[in-house]
Order: structure tokens, then C-alpha cells, then sequence
């Protein structure tokens, strides 16, 4: 069976599994880090948003084979720095975001990610570029949501 | 068991007929219970009856319309009956370490309950809210109807049982301190865990728990903390989870890690509620990779493997012959036929003034959560234990034990916290084909539906009419006759026993299942004379359940527009006609709240409009203005597989739900409640075709996103003088759906006959394929990062 090596969360993980399996299900099922949520498997609804190398995308969509071994994977689990939050994931609590919390790693993943690429391309945070965030909250806290996003960036 | 009363038990305020209305009453006391127990364990009866002995709604004054059954008896109250005559004990516990815990026989899918019920306890024992470990409980038969999380009915329900207890706790630990400082206990303040003597001293919780512990089981009278102490009730208080969901710790049903409980996976049919016939190649799925066991289930076949990504191969590649299911051929025009033909006819004929017909319907809605069907289950030959986010966990333990042949006390379930329910989690297929599953294969199993399953066999808000006649004569309204036709909700088990208990005690009916929900809480809040409201439901085998509500949002959408048109014809301001015909000044309080911050009336550029909704349910009252941007620049805005349309550009929500526990997350209900408003009017809905539904994806079934949701909304707590807490989950969809119909119909100039108004827009997507019924996990993820 292949064998693959890549960075999760800092840790150098291997694992031996088919090279089709979908990363989300690698890290799920077989490494047991469930902060990335499934709720599509087709790249929609976002839940398992994650970091490839500082960027946001879904390993519901990414089969393991495709994964090399200089790739680092961050999950919501890797995100805070120790003890010490995100600014994203404290302008979460600051503003009581969560209802089920579902979907919210997805989104704290998605937000950061929408912030440095804004910053990246020199373009404004407005509600334009937060309307580009597909991720689902079917509790519908999408007000918090924005707000949250906005403060998070002020201190990224 | 005994007959618990008020201590002492006090006579019944004296009642206007009809109107619930009772005089305002002093400080009581109550009766709680010590446990005998190595710690202190307190204990109050689980129902309100020695608080609440009225039905409390205080609204007064006959009206031209007469009273309907919920302004004197509501779906919170029969919630409550129900469980009189079975209710049993909570318990809240004082650990040797200080703490103070507490099982919460009630499901938290994300409204809030856990930390509203932390602040309740918090309260009462001087605590500070993080102080206090809040769990679920498993499901406790012997609460019978008491462990049921639906019609927005928890605080209502356990707000004062809570509080008896807690005060008890906290009455037992200060005379145990009395006792150990040798001072007066009514000089000793309890803080933080602490309990502190006027004259110096201090001890802790942990130090008091065993003394002020119970050798016997005893009745002992406790008064409660007076309103106008409260410290914690009633301040904004964040969601005491948000740490765990922050940093991806919290745990729902399949982050749980129980041994050898492998992912499992059914492939369905692709009818509704198809079953399978024959599998043609199960031998040769058996030996994909990663999958232990393929079998042959009541639902489909069931696909256990090392990953849920491998038992998803394994249900696509089955070949399987199935028999039709329960609306094989059906589609919306068909079903839409037979439920008009139940419509039942108007009482008054038309002509008697100048009449007004309206006609709506409505589409199919899926309650679709986040987090999709799941539950584990390790069946043994003597047991099963299952785990799962499950809103009536005593009826789940029963059905579980029936499915797989054992007794029900032979079936433990554990609640979990779920990732959303709106009204699905009711049921709990997923648990009961979780045990079949596990017994079938002879293995522990951790079974998901895929959101393709979710979507397309899981639980939908019914298809309905509403039609409404209305007979106007100069400046009144003779006769107001609302009718509303329904594929048949399924109530039973999700609340069937629990109301039918309850609504025959109704003064005002004597009524059945779902005829008894709609009876209990739908009302015409307006003076509109002759006032009729009838339900009749058609059963066409659909797999149906509240979201957010079954009938009010619906109703009150059909309402609301007949409104805007009654007031039109009398050429009269919609908000002035509301606030005119409205029958209570606590009415009028919201509606008045949204007119001033939402500024009614102003200016609106062609093609905007504003619109006013008003709903009442639920001990509460609501009110909705929102504004519509209908402009062809905006509603063809264009956004890659989605649905963008007429955008919401304002909300503007008032509400008073009487005491509020936690305005923070009462706030987070209505935003809630609001953004469901949006799909229900504007972008999403089920199509049935051919014997199934066609959605199968979050971009087929369009649920708000970020682009539809209003970029300015306003939530006003209304202060209410209510010293008890109404229901919230639910309540702030209704008089925004209102709104939002009225605002679309002000803004197009026409008012529209269905719901959502994209029902019958040409599909902005590709149909997922029935067979293999999930599709196919993308491989090119990393062309989409950014």
C-alpha cells in the first residue's frame, strides 16, 4: 500500500493508505483530527476548509496521492499558537459567533485565508470580498460572520 | 408518588373567561427536594405545575374576533401538560471539588441552551456561569414526555424547575457554612463558590458539599432569588462552547472515537424511500479496499470501511436492483393536485361584503443541518449503546430496541451535541439504522448520510396551500377565514403523544396530532371579526418535520400579504392599518419599534420597497420591516452556481419573548430564524420530480449565503415586564417571511402566488446523477486555493 508523508499541524505524519482517499478522510478517519467537518465531499459547502501551505482549501477535494511531502496542512486544530488564539479565532469569541459551531472551523480557516489573500493583492476587506466566502452556516449567523472577519483583520 | 404542590398551596387567581388573564402574584416558595447522597444532590420536579397553574399569556379585553385557542392555551402549554403526570426529578449535584453540575435532559444543537441553563443555575447559587458543568443527559424513560427538545419549549419548560433546585443547593450550603463559621446565616454572602461571613471566615464549595449533604430523601421549601437581584439573567453572555468551536475541540457524533465503530455508509434509492431488491456484485464491493462488510439493510445496503471516503467508493460501485418507494412517479404539479383538492371550503360565502381571495403555495423545504443524519451503534447480543444528536432520545431508545429485538432498558443513548436540527432532529433515522446496521454486520458502526442522502431522502418541510377570504366593508373587516392544506407532517413520535396528551385539555378544542399544532399555534393576531383558521393535511408517505416551525412561517407569509391587500383596498397605510387592527398594545409595542428604527415610510428608489410582517406565537410577539432591492442591476447580479435574485437589503426585527435569559443568544436565534426567512421567500426549495427530489448539494438547495444575507441588520429585545421566559428558537421566522413577501410584492408591483418566488426558474445547475446516488468526491482541490 502507498505510503505518504506530509505536515499536519507541525507534526510529520505518514500514513499508508490508497492514493485516492481524500485527504479529509486521511485526516479524519485515520489520524483522528476531526476539526475539519464533512458536509458535502464535493467542495461546496466548505466545512472542511483547511490551509495547504498557508492557503485555503478542501481536502474533501484532494486525493492523498496529491499531497508531497514538502506540503504543511494546518486544520482549525493547528491554527492558535499554543494557547494563544488567532486573532481570527478570538474575534470569534469576541463577537459570540458560533451557534452549532459546525461549520465554523471552515470558516475561521476560509476567513484568514480570504484575509491574507485581500492583503496579498492589496485589495479592501469590504463586503465584497466577504461575499466571496462560500462556506455554509445553515444556523444562519452570517451577521456575526462579517463582523468577526472585519476585527479578526484588523489585527492580522 | 406524591402530589407536589406550592407550599403553601395558594388558591387560583381569579380569571377573566377566556383571556388566561390572572393577577400579578408575590414572592413565592416552592417545594424542592434533598437527595440522600455522599454530596450535596438537589432535586426539583421536572413540570411547572406548582409555578405556572394558569396558562399565563395575559392578554386581556373581549374583541370583536373572540378568543383563539393559542391566546389561552398554546403549544408551550400543552408542551408542559404533557408532561404532568409523568414528570420525574432533576438533579443538580454540588461536587466534592466545588462544582456544580447538572444533566440537561434536552438536546443542544447550537441554540444556546447549555449556557442559558449554566447562567440559570449560575444565578441562584451566586456562581459564576463557567462555574457550572452542564451536560446532556442520556435518555431517561422515566421522563417520559419530559425529554423532548422541540417547539421552541426548553427555557419555558425548564426555567423555574432549574431555579427550585438551584436555590435549594444554594439554601444548603449556606446553612452548612452557618454552621462551620458559627455565624448568622443571613449575614454570610455566597460568591464565585465561596461562601463569606460578615465577621471574617470564608469556605468553599468543596468544603461544604458532603457536609451539606442529605442522609434522607426529603421535601423541603425554598424561595426563589427575586427578579430584581438578578445579576446574570438577562446580561449578554457569550456561548460557554465557543472556546472548544473555535480551536475545532468540540465533539459532535462522528468526531466521537468508540472502538472498532468503523465508517459506514447506505447506499439508496434513487425513488424516495425505495428499498432494495437484489445487489448484483456484493462480493466483489466486499473486496475493495479499506471495506470490511457490505450487507443488505431495510434502507439499502450498508457499506462499512477504514474511511467514510472508501465506504463511499463501495456504495458507488454496488449494482443493486430496488422497488419503487412511496411517491414512485409523483412530482410537484401531481402532489400540488392532491392537497388542493383538500382544501377545505370557506364558512362564509362570498359577497357578504366586498371579498378579497388569496391563494399561495408553498414548495418543499428540506431541514437539511450542517452536520448531516449520523449516529454510532455497537449492538450486541444483550445490548446495544448508541450515540447521536437526538431531540427525543426516550422515543429513539424505544424504536432502537424494537428494530433490533431487544428490550428498551437493554438500550442505552447518549445525546450528543448536534450541528443543527431546526426541527429534523425530532427524528432519529439515523440512529435506529445505526443499530440495524451494527446488528446486522455484528459490528460497532459509525454511520453517516452523505448530503446527497440528506438532501434527498432525509426529512422536508411539507408542500402547502394557504387561502385566505376576506369580506371588507367601509373600515371593518366582517370575516377573516384562513385555510391551510398540507402534505400531512409526521408529529408522531416526534410530538405526537406529548400534544395529543395535551391538546384535548385545550378550553378551546378538542383536536388531534398536527390538527392540534396548528390549533395551538397559529392565531390571527388582528381584529378582523369573524375569525376562522382550519388545517387539513393530505398523507402522501412523504418523510416530513417542523424546520424552524411547521405552519407559522407559511401562514403568516400568506397573512401578512392578505393584510398588505386588505389595507390597500381601505386605502390605508400598512403600518397604520396593522397598528389599528392589532388586538394588544404589547402588540403594537413591536410593530411601533421596527416603524421608528427601521424608519417606515421613507423614500424608496423604484424598484425597493419596504414591507411589515407581525407574527405572535410562543408567549411572544415579533415584528419584521425589511427593505428589498428588486432592481434588474441587483437581481442579476451574477455569482458562480448560486442564486443571487431580489437582494434583502435591511432587517429590522423586534421582539418580546418575556424574561430573557441571554440576550446575546437570543439575538443569535432571531439572526438565525431571519436568514432562514430569506430561503423560505426568496431561493430555496425542494423540486420534486419523478419520485424523488432533484436537490442533492448546498448548490442545488440554496440556502442563504453570504451574498443573499442583508448587509444591515437590526435585532431589538423589546423590555417585557414578563416574569417568565416564552420560546425562541423558532420565532424569528415568521414575521420576517411576512415582510420579506410584502417588501417583494410592494417592489414588483404584483403579489406572488408561490414560495420561493425562484420555485419555478430554470435549474442554475446540473442535476446529480440517482445512480450511484452520491456522486463522486472531486480530485482538483488544489486549483482552488486562494
Amino acid at each position: 500500500m502507498p505510503t505518504h508523508t506530509f505536515t499536519l499541524n507541525g507534526e510529520r505524519v505518514t500514513v499508508d493508505v490508497e492514493d485516492d482517499v481524500r485527504l479529509l478522510w486521511v485526516i479524519r478517519d485515520m489520524l483522528g483530527i476531526t476539526g475539519p467537518k464533512y458536509g458535502c465531499g464535493i467542495n461546496v459547502c466548505k466545512a472542511c476548509t483547511c490551509h495547504i501551505n498557508g492557503k485555503a482549501f478542501n481536502p474533501c477535494s484532494v486525493p492523498v496521492g496529491a499531497i508531497h511531502e514538502s506540503d504543511e496542512i494546518t486544520t482549525i486544530e493547528g491554527l492558535a499558537d499554543g494557547d494563544d488564539l488567532h486573532p481570527m479565532q478570538q474575534a470569534w469569541l469576541d463577537r459570540d459567533v458560533p451557534q452549532c459551531g459546525y461549520c465554523q472551523p471552515g470558516q475561521i480557516m476560509a476567513a484568514v485565508a480570504k484575509v491574507r489573500q485581500c492583503q496579498r493583492e492589496g485589495r479592501d476587506l469590504d463586503d465584497a470580498a466577504i461575499e466571496e466566502i462560500r462556506n455554509i452556516c445553515r444556523c444562519g449567523t452570517y451577521q456575526r460572520i462579517r463582523e468577526a472577519i472585519k476585527a479578526g483583520a484588523d489585527n492580522m | 408518588m406524591a402530589n407536589h404542590r406550592f407550599a403553601p398551596p395558594r388558591t387560583k387567581e381569579p380569571k377573566e373567561p377566556g383571556t388566561g388573564l390572572r393577577a400579578p402574584v408575590g414572592r413565592r416558595k416552592f417545594l424542592g427536594y434533598l437527595i440522600a447522597a455522599p454530596t450535596l444532590v438537589v432535586a426539583a420536579e421536572f413540570t411547572r405545575q406548582q409555578i405556572f397553574d394558569a396558562p399565563s399569556t395575559a392578554w386581556a379585553a373581549a374583541t370583536p374576533s373572540g378568543p383563539q385557542t393559542p391566546e389561552v392555551y398554546d403549544l408551550l402549554d400543552a408542551l408542559r401538560d404533557a408532561g404532568r403526570p409523568t414528570a420525574n426529578l432533576i438533579r443538580i449535584e454540588v461536587n466534592k471539588d466545588g462544582t456544580v453540575s447538572f444533566a440537561l435532559p434536552r438536546s443542544d444543537n447550537g441554540q444556546g441552551i447549555i449556557t442559558s441553563t449554566q447562567m440559570i443555575i449560575a444565578e441562584e447559587m451566586g456562581l459564576e456561569v463557567d462555574q457550572v458543568k452542564v451536560t446532556l443527559a442520556d435518555a431517561r424513560p422515566e421522563l417520559m414526555f419530559n425529554q423532548l427538545t422541540g417547539g421552541s419549549s426548553t427555557t419555558f419548560t425548564t426555567y423555574t424547575p432549574i431555579r427550585v433546585a438551584a436555590a435549594l443547593a444554594q439554601m444548603r450550603l449556606l446553612d452548612a457554612a452557618s454552621q462551620l463559621l458559627q455565624q448568622d446565616v443571613r449575614t454570610l454572602t455566597s460568591r464565585g463558590g465561596l461562601i463569606t461571613g460578615a465577621t471574617g471566615g470564608s469556605v468553599p464549595f468543596s468544603a461544604l458539599a458532603e457536609k451539606a449533604a442529605s442522609a434522607v430523601d426529603q421535601q423541603v421549601e425554598v424561595a426563589l432569588k427575586p427578579r430584581e437581584d438578578f445579576a446574570i439573567i438577562g446580561k449578554p453572555q457569550n456561548k460557554t462552547d465557543a472556546r472548544d468551536i473555535v480551536t475545532g475541540r468540540k465533539c459532535f457524533a462522528t468526531d466521537l472515537q468508540i472502538p472498532d465503530a468503523l465508517p459506514t455508509v447506505i447506499c439508496r434509492a434513487p425513488d424516495l424511500n425505495g428499498t432494495p431488491d437484489d445487489v448484483e456484485n456484493i462480493d466483489e464491493v466486499r473486496g475493495m479496499p479499506g471495506i470490511t462488510d457490505v450487507e443488505v439493510v431495510s434502507t439499502g445496503v450498508a457499506v462499512r470501511a477504514k474511511t467514510f471516503g472508501q465506504a463511499i467508493d463501495g456504495v458507488r460501485a454496488l449494482r443493486v436492483q430496488w422497488n419503487d418507494g412511496t411517491v414512485h412517479g409523483e412530482d410537484d404539479e401531481s402532489v400540488l393536485a392532491k392537497v388542493r383538492a383538500a382544501e377545505l371550503p370557506m364558512a362564509v360565502p362570498a359577497g357578504v361584503g366586498e371579498t378579497i381571495d388569496c391563494a399561495f403555495t408553498f414548495y418543499f423545504a428540506s431541514s437539511s443541518s450542517l452536520e448531516t443524519n449520523s449516529a454510532i451503534a455497537d449492538v450486541r447480543a444483550d445490548r446495544a449503546e448508541v450515540w447521536g444528536a437526538m431531540k427525543n432520545p426516550i422515543a429513539a431508545s424505544g424504536d432502537i430496541a424494537k428494530a433490533v429485538g431487544l428490550p428498551q432498558s437493554a438500550v442505552t443513548v447518549h445525546v450528543t451535541e448536534g450541528g443543527g436540527s431546526f426541527g429534523r432532529k425530532l427524528f432519529y433515522d439515523a440512529a435506529v439504522e445505526a443499530a440495524e446496521c451494527s446488528k446486522v454486520i455484528g459490528k460497532p458502526v459509525k454511520l453517516m448520510w452523505t448530503r446527497a442522502d440528506d438532501s434527498r431522502q432525509g426529512r422536508v418541510h411539507p408542500m402547502a396551500t394557504s387561502r385566505i377570504r376576506a369580506q371588507i366593508s367601509g373600515d371593518t373587516v366582517l370575516s377573516y377565514e384562513q385555510r391551510h392544506t398540507s402534505v400531512a407532517t409526521q408529529v408522531n413520535p416526534g410530538f405526537g403523544d406529548a400534544i395529543s396528551t395535551g391538546a384535548v385539555k385545550a378550553p378551546l378544542g378538542n383536536l388531534t396530532l398536527s390538527e392540534s399544532i396548528f390549533e395551538l399555534t397559529q392565531v390571527t393576531p388582528y381584529d378582523f371579526g369573524v375569525s376562522t383558521r382550519f388545517l387539513n393535511e393530505v398523507d402522501m408517505r412523504f418523510n416530513t418535520t417542523s424546520m424552524r416551525n411547521i405552519y407559522s412561517p407559511n401562514v403568516a407569509t400568506a397573512r401578512e400579504l392578505m393584510v398588505d391587500q386588505i389595507a390597500a383596498k381601505m386605502g390605508k397605510d400598512p403600518y397604520e392599518f396593522r397598528r389599528a387592527f392589532l388586538k394588544h398594545d404589547r402588540m403594537r409595542g413591536v410593530l411601533d419599534a421596527v416603524a421608528k428604527e427601521g424608519r417606515w415610510g421613507r423614500s424608496m428608489k423604484k424598484g425597493t420597497a419596504q414591507g411589515l410582517g407581525f407574527h405572535t406565537e410562543y408567549k411572544g410577539v415579533s415584528a419584521a420591516l425589511v427593505e428589498i432591492d428588486c432592481r434588474p442591476d441587483t437581481v442579476n447580479r451574477k455569482i458562480r452556481e448560486a442564486v443571487t435574485g431580489p437582494r434583502v437589503t435591511k432587517v429590522t426585527f423586534a421582539v418580546d419573548i418575556g424574561l430573557v435569559i441571554n440576550p446575546r443568544g437570543l439575538e443569535a436565534q432571531m439572526m438565525g430564524g431571519i436568514n432562514d426567512a430569506l430561503a423560505l421567500i426568496l431561493t430555496s426549495s425542494l423540486h420534486l420530480t419523478d419520485g424523488h427530489f432533484v436537490e442533492a448539494s448546498w448548490d442545488n438547495y440554496f440556502y442563504t449565503r453570504q451574498w443573499n444575507t442583508p448587509p444591515e441588520m437590526n435585532i431589538i429585545i423589546v423590555d417585557s415586564d414578563a416574569d417568565e421566559p416564552g420560546g425562541a428558537g423558532e420565532f424569528g421566522l415568521a414575521a420576517t417571511c411576512g415582510a420579506i413577501a410584502t417588501a417583494y410584492a410592494r417592489a414588483v408591483g404584483k403579489v406572488p402566488e408561490y414560495f420561493p418566488i425562484n420555485h419555478k426558474d430554470p435549474f442554475p445547475f446540473e442535476p446529480k446523477p440517482l445512480v450511484p446516488p452520491i456522486p463522486e468526491s472531486p480530485t482538483d482541490g488544489l486549483r482552488h486555493t486562494y
